[in-house]
């Protein structure tokens, strides 16, 4: 990859305008720019960039998944309990099960009953968060170990345990799109799921590997957060999913499959996260921000199909 | 020609050309019609029928020529236009909306109406079963088009050309969906039609319909017109001559293997209304070609044998083991690979690179604990686009930006990969370019001489006869005959393939 390639990519692009948003922040408030704020952004950010890693490959195949912010929340409160009841590390280690298996049952139906996965995963959401609430009866669950707060609160090397989770999702995401036979079918399938199956790939067993990854690290988030509330609330993440798929597709990644990188949804999720910290620092109304946060998206995308455009017709 | 007596004719196309990039599609192409009369068209896939049909139909703007109606020349530029002038065309993909009825299928877009907003269902209901009547449907015009059969859609269809008050209907291959008896109410329908002073265009590939029910016959060849007849002045065996008798060019390369072991045996391969009984063997180092018209169900039959489409019955055995009947991953796993008709839609993924497309069949053998190694992806990458000359600017290109013949050497390339032992092509030449097909030619006869079994499906007789050691001839679902490439002449084939006997 030279020089040139790097110019013309969709993320070297959307990198661009986050940083044109970091400095006029910068400028424009004085405290954005202190550690103590950034390494608030970057948490807060964590959550749904790594839920942001399997949406992507959810995304690459052509698919979608709206149940991630349910499967956090029923992981969450799933994950309270089970610490309660187990102890630290199977009670962990349980709660990730769950959420890969949520993300596995999406999988299956989708690929099995041949359904549109939008509606597969509507119905997913639903299920999810009520079973949270059925669970809890409403009620959040208290009562947590005080060293499983370090999971969410605690520091290495003076960057927050989240920020250095999402690191190394973000790298094993980055490696396993881009490295390995599965990342080439996930692209391979997005691109022209007829052809790649008459090629002899198991596109079903790929569609079922991405939920059900998206379903495991949806299923990290939540525990991350239930540590960092040292509780399990089942109305967590409500609403998450939109942030998720706005994160993925501000990055670049094509709504219609085959096209797309994690590395852009970082920096999506970056510049929502970003800018939502910014507007408060500033001062805009909470209404405001979701109005702004709205034409972000929007602009964000059609920006990056002008791009493409722009590039066809230099090539052409 | 009687070009004198130029005002009989309600219809009169003269010099008709058109030319698409990198094509002459039609060159200089006669054509008229009498009132009242049926006039066929005839010709092989390529002939330039439907191109001609589409720019009566004002779809497609011709380049040359003129067209007059009724002896005023027109210019057709839209197909609204061409319909307002009297043209109807019913396509073989009929234009129906399943969900509505057939009154408002009819009168789509042109409902009467009541206090101009809504539609007046009465009137509307009251002159459709007028055109009804009149082509002798005895459907009511409130029942939904989803609960018809294909042959009562497309009586909706000709109802929908008279409420237009169409002179010419043109029928693009009407029969191919219908049965024996059907087709005889569709032939009593034309005849009708005629005693009203319609006039049709008729489009068949089955002679003998085609000498029953036309008045006269016009036969197109690659784009050339070859002349007009009599149906009753002729016969079956002269219009198959006419259809193919073409001058062979010399640039189909002699081919030197020799036949080895079976490879393939498929036996009593059935699948319902799509083939029946469908056996054959194929050898290591053979080209089998499988002649035919579009719809015969050659296509159908590989699917079945490959496993992409189930057959209802019967066995596949390569190299003498039986395989698991439906399962294009044990096809695969035997060394079978496929290059289908619709290389865009089935065979590449255009939005990723060269390399990747090639790799997408090997990539289960160059990767260790699931890590691709890439230094292997690129070797096979460069590999084959310096073995089956692929002109691309490196490996990393978009497939979508490479021409037709490019494409197909990739998606052969990705099966050479899995060195196979059988090759099913799938019209593997469709819309490339001359100097690519030699080129694919080529390729062929080397892989044959490293003892692949390979599968021609063609529809340019010239290529099949050419390439091919043995051809089988398919016509409606069954094998109607086999030669070998010394016995084989393109009438010989497309008698087997056309005519019913």
């Amino acid at each position: 990859m030279d020089f040139k390639d790097v110019l013309k990519s969709t993320e070297f692009g959307i990198f661009v305008a986050f940083l044109a948003l970091c400095a006029i922040l910068s400028f424009a408030t004085p405290n954005f720019l202190s550690i103590y704020n950034i390494s608030t952004v970057m948490k807060q950010v964590s959550f749904i960039a790594i839920m942001s890693v399997g949406m992507t490959m959810v995304i690459l195949t052509a698919g979608i998944d709206l149940s991630v912010g349910a499967v956090l929340g029923l992981v969450n409160v799933l994950a309270a309990l089970f610490i309660n009841k187990f102890g630290l590390a199977p009670g962990i280690g349980t709660a990730l099960l769950c959420g890969a298996f949520l993300g596995f049952v999406n999988g299956i139906i989708i690929v099995k009953w041949d359904l549109p996965p939008f509606i597969v995963t509507l119905g997913m959401m639903n299920i999810a968060r009520g079973l949270a609430l059925v669970i809890t009866k409403g009620w959040p669950i208290t009562g947590i170990p005080e060293c499983f707060g370090c999971l969410a609160e605690g520091r290495l090397i003076g960057i927050p345990v989240p920020v250095i989770i999402m690191i190394i999702i973000y790298i094993l995401g980055y490696l396993f799109l881009s490295r390995t036979i599965w990342g080439r079918y996930i692209y391979a399938s997005g691109g022209n799921e007829k052809a790649t199956w008459l090629s002899g790939v198991n596109v079903n067993k790929i569609k079922i590997l991405v939920y059900t990854i998206t379903g495991f690290l949806s299923g990290l988030a939540g525990i991350m957060l239930a540590s960092r509330l040292s509780q399990g609330s089942p109305i967590t993440g409500t609403g998450y999913e939109l942030s998720v798929i706005g994160a993925v597709v501000i990055g670049g990644t094509d709504l219609m499959g085959g096209k797309g990188s994690v590395l852009g949804s970082l920096i999506g999720a970056l510049i929502m996260g970003v800018l939502d910290n910014g507007l408060v620092l500033l001062g805009v109304s909470a209404f405001w921000q979701q109005v702004i946060l709205g034409v972000v998206i929007i602009v964000a995308v059609a920006g990056g199909s002008m791009r493409r455009k722009l590039f066809m017709k230099g090539e052409k | 020609m009687k070009k004198k007596t130029a005002d009989k004719y309600i219809l009169e196309m003269e010099n008709v050309s058109k030319t698409f990039p990198g094509v002459k599609a039609l060159n200089n192409i006669y054509f008229n019609l009498k009132k009242g009369e049926v006039h066929s068209l005839v010709g092989e896939n390529g002939a330039g029928k439907s191109t001609l049909l589409k720019i009566l139909a004002g779809a497609y703007k011709k380049d040359a020529g003129t067209i007059k109606l009724d002896g005023t020349k027109v210019e057709m530029t839209e197909p609204k236009q061409a319909l307002d002038m009297g043209i109807s065309v019913i396509y073989q993909e009929f234009n129906l909306i399943p969900n509505l009825s057939i009154a408002e299928n009819i009168f789509m877009g042109r409902a009467p109406r009541k206090n101009s907003a809504f539609i007046d269902f009465p009137k509307l209901y009251k002159e459709s079963e007028l055109f009804l009547k009149k082509i002798g449907m005895k459907k009511s015009a409130k029942t939904l088009v989803s609960e018809l059969s294909v042959a009562e859609q497309q009586m909706v269809e000709i109802a929908k050309s008279l409420s237009f008050s169409a002179k010419i209907i043109v029928m693009d291959e009407p029969t191919s969906a219908l049965t024996e008896s059907e087709k005889e109410t569709l032939f009593k329908i034309i005849r009708e039609l005629k005693e009203k002073k319609v006039s049709i265009i008729f489009i068949s590939h089955i002679i003998e319909e085609v000498l029953e029910i036309s008045d006269r016959i016009t036969v197109l060849r690659d784009g050339n017109y070859v002349d007009t007849v009599n149906a009753k002045d002729t016969n079956p065996r002269k219009i198959v001559q006419m259809m193919v008798g073409r001058e062979l060019k010399d640039f189909y390369p002699k081919k030197e293997a020799k036949r080895g072991k079976i490879v393939l045996e498929v036996k009593n391969l059935t699948k319902k209304s799509k083939y029946e009984n469908i056996n054959f063997q194929l050898h290591e180092g053979e080209v089998l070609g499988f002649a035919g018209l579009v719809g015969a169900g050659r296509a159908e039959v590989m699917r079945g044998i490959f496993g992409i489409e189930a057959p209802d019955s019967g066995e596949i055995y390569i190299k003498g083991n039986k395989v698991k009947v439906n399962s294009l991953f044990e096809t695969i796993k035997m060394k079978m690979g496929f290059v289908p008709e619709d290389r865009r839609a089935e065979g590449l993924i255009l939005s990723r690179s060269v390399k990747d497309n090639i790799n997408i069949t090997k990539l289960p053998h160059i990767n260790s604990h699931g890590l691709v190694k890439q230094k292997d992806e690129q070797r096979i990458a460069n590999e084959y686009c310096k073995r089956l000359k692929i002109r691309t600017p490196d490996s990393k290109q978009i497939v979508q930006n490479l021409s037709g013949g490019n494409q197909q050497k990739i998606v052969i390339a990705k099966w050479l990969a899995i060195n196979p032992k059988i090759l099913i092509l799938d019209d593997p030449t469709r819309g490339i370019d001359v100097g690519a097909k030699n080129e694919i030619y080529s390729l062929i006869n080397n892989l044959a001489k490293e003892k692949i079994g390979i599968i021609l499906i063609s529809s340019e007789l010239p290529e099949i006869i050419n390439i091919s050691d043995r051809i089988l001839v398919m016509r409606e679902g069954k094998i109607t005959g086999e030669f070998l490439r010394k016995d084989a002449t393109q009438e010989k084939i497309m008698r087997l393939a056309a005519l019913r006997n």
